[in-house]
């Protein structure tokens, strides 16, 4: 099942709420459609641009060059390299425009091409440091610990400058084979199903992942947003 | 169910993947255990905080950069 961004971001639960430990907590709603409009005349521009159209294309790299350079930083933490892997992940979209045969939204399709020439460049810069593949660590690790209070909503206590640095800077300490995962599954809405096939791994070694990523993450923030934390 | 089980269903619960009788059965722990229901919490909100940060505008120097990239592409493949 795709689960999107948007249906965290469309809780109507408010911001100060969501951290008092006596109020009720509810889960998304699965069902919810993704918001963007932006998506409703992908699959024209994307035909025209297979038609010859360039300035579809370059419509297309408009539209999505901004979230496609956000990949590239999250997953290689090193602006060279995520300049180079976005400008890569365009020219090949394009060069390979007719083996895209619309079986999935033509932004996972960018994606996933982002995603693997971040992902090399990321190999490369850190040879043997991290694989993919390898097995995670136990259960004994996800018992949560830093359990304090973050009181009133973060994005009241933070400008957006420093929410965005704040952010930038925990998922960067996050471990590669973690972190590909939550900003391809949470971040880019990606399906468990397109992150898993994306990456070379199975949908449980997704799910278990991004159970880790998520609980990681949470502990992290811990330092920012705890009640008299670092702010 | 008890904490370890919510800890490990909580990606399936947050992601609305569970069936309801188990999301029930978590929602009555979270009911009961207050830790639970701030972790339960707070990771819910660190991923609408990433789902929602903005992504920053692209320095103006790597836009050109790829655009003058893809305009060099397109004259080359062009017939």
């Amino acid at each position: 099942m795709a689960v999107l961004c948007a249906n965290f971001r469309t809780e109507t639960i408010g911001a100060g709420l969501i951290f008092s430990p006596q109020l009720s907590v509810s889960a998304p709603n699965p069902h919810r459609l993704p918001s963007t409009v932006a998506r409703e005349d992908e699959h024209l521009l994307v035909a025209a641009a297979k038609k010859g159209d360039l300035a579809a294309f370059e419509e297309l790299v408009s539209r999505y060059e901004r979230k496609i350079f956000r990949l590239t930083m999250n997953i290689t933490g090193n602006r060279e390299d995520a300049e180079d892997a976005m400008q890569d992940a365009f020219l090949k979209s394009y060069s390979h425009l007719n083996t895209f045969h619309g079986d999935s939204r033509f932004y996972t399709w960018l994606v996933r091409i982002a995603a693997n020439e971040a992902l090399m460049r990321l190999r490369k810069r850190r040879p043997n440091q991290f694989s993919l593949d390898e097995p995670i660590a136990g259960d004994e690790d996800l018992i949560p610990r830093e359990l304090q209070d973050w009181g009133p909503g973060p994005e009241q206590r933070f400008a957006q400058t420093e929410m965005r640095e704040i952010l930038s800077s925990v998922i960067e300490e996050l471990e590669p084979e973690y972190r590909m995962v939550f900003v391809l599954r949470d971040i880019e809405e990606l399906s468990t199903e397109d992150t898993a096939s994306a990456l070379g791994l199975s949908v449980p070694a997704v799910k278990s992942r991004l159970l880790r990523a998520r609980l990681k993450l949470r502990q992290k923030l811990n330092r920012y947003f705890q009640q008299g934390g670092a702010n | 169910m008890n904490c370890d089980e919510v800890i490990h269903e909580l990606s399936n619960f947050l992601d609305g993947e569970l069936s309801t009788a188990a999301a029930e059965e978590l929602e009555s722990h979270l009911d009961e255990c207050s830790e639970c229901k701030l972790v339960v919490n707070q990771t819910k909100k660190t991923i609408e905080l990433y789902c929602d940060s903005e992504p920053v505008e692209l320095p103006t120097e790597v836009r050109n950069r790829l655009h003058d990239a893809l305009k060099k592409k397109f004259s080359e493949t062009r017939p």
